[in-house]
């Protein structure tokens, strides 16, 4: 897993059919990744409509929060609508898991990314990074503490 | 470990008398359904433990995905400067099933509350921003979702019945 000092590797991926977000278009912003194994299972839709209340206060920090699973993006567009997020999910489906690879959270056992939060400054550098137990929701009071540490900077 | 921040004070709603030896605090939302079902156990837990325990409770209303979360905090808040916070507190959660837009004013009828300052505080911007700092609490504290129980300060990291199975294990 990729550990704070680190330069975040760039990514593409589709956040809907047609849309392609590149991690550089935040140039210049803060930037939560949240890694999370699945859409629809209990304990990831808690995390995703926790970081959903939340987005005023990322925004405080400049900070865009996208979550990140390899679910496909139509799986991504059925939960989203589900649950009202207001916040881009990414589709790491194909060549699947190549981001999460790079971050060092992809779990070759069960096939789907580890529950892992990274928070990227505004040079593009990982100033946090923490990996959650799978089953354990990590809420969101880390990611703020790091943002808050990018601020005093 | 996630600890409660900031320490409970005099702006949080608390049962508690002056023997209690075991703090405990709920971060919950008046319309979520594992909230609901905590609420008549956290009554026995305070039944059973009487002076030896307080409570206190936070608002963490998650509105996207409960629509009368927030209005339903408002509503307790306001009901709180009446001094019958616990009082709406308890009538929502006994309502929860029906909660909806036009119910608060029942509700506050029901308790006895003088219903035009209800109203009126209700909307007041002090009122909102109660239960705004309480969310921002919650969020500093690690609340991973609701209820999200504290003990002495410090989250605990179960469900209502690991709350009472490990209180009923101190006790003995």
């Amino acid at each position: 897993m990729l550990e704070k000092g680190s330069k975040a590797p760039d990514f593409e991926l589709n956040a809907t059919p047609d849309q392609k977000i590149k991690l550089k278009d935040f140039k210049g912003k803060n930037v939560i990744l949240a890694f999370y194994p699945a859409d629809w299972s209990p304990v990831c839709s808690d995390q995703m409509a926790l970081y959903n209340e939340m987005l005023n206060y990322f925004s405080k920090y400049d900070a865009q929060i996208l979550g990140i699973s390899v679910d496909s993006v139509w799986c991504h567009l059925a939960f989203s609508g589900d649950r009202k997020l207001h916040f881009p999910l990414l589709a790491d489906f194909e060549p699947k898991g190549e981001v999460s690879k790079a971050y060092g959270v992809y779990d070759e056992e069960t096939g789907e990314s580890k529950r892992a939060l990274f928070v990227i400054d505004n040079e593009g550098e990982i100033a946090w990074s923490y990996l959650s137990p799978t089953a354990v929701n990590p809420g969101a009071d880390g990611i703020l503490d790091a943002l808050e540490e990018i601020k005093k900077k | 470990m996630s600890t409660l921040k900031p320490s409970l004070s005099d702006k949080d709603h608390i049962q508690a008398s002056e023997s209690a030896t075991v703090e405990i605090v709920e971060f919950g939302d008046y319309e979520c359904p594992y909230c609901g079902d905590a609420y008549p156990i956290v009554k026995e837990i305070q039944e059973t433990f009487g002076d030896q325990i307080s409570f206190a409770f936070r608002n963490f209303p998650l509105q996207e995905a409960h629509p009368f979360a927030f209005p339903a905090a408002l509503a307790a808040e306001a009901a709180a400067v009446q001094g019958k916070f616990w009082e709406m507190h308890d009538a929502l959660y006994d309502n929860q099933h029906r909660l909806a837009e036009d119910i608060f004013t029942e509700l506050a009828e029901t308790i006895g509350l003088d219903l035009e300052k209800f109203e009126k505080d209700s909307q007041s911007e002090e009122i909102k921003q109660k239960v705004d700092s309480d969310f921002e609490s919650g969020v500093r504290s690690g609340v991973n979702g609701t209820p999200s129980f504290y003990v002495d300060g410090t989250k605990f990291d179960g469900g209502v019945l690991d709350l009472y199975q490990m209180l009923k294990e101190s006790a003995e």
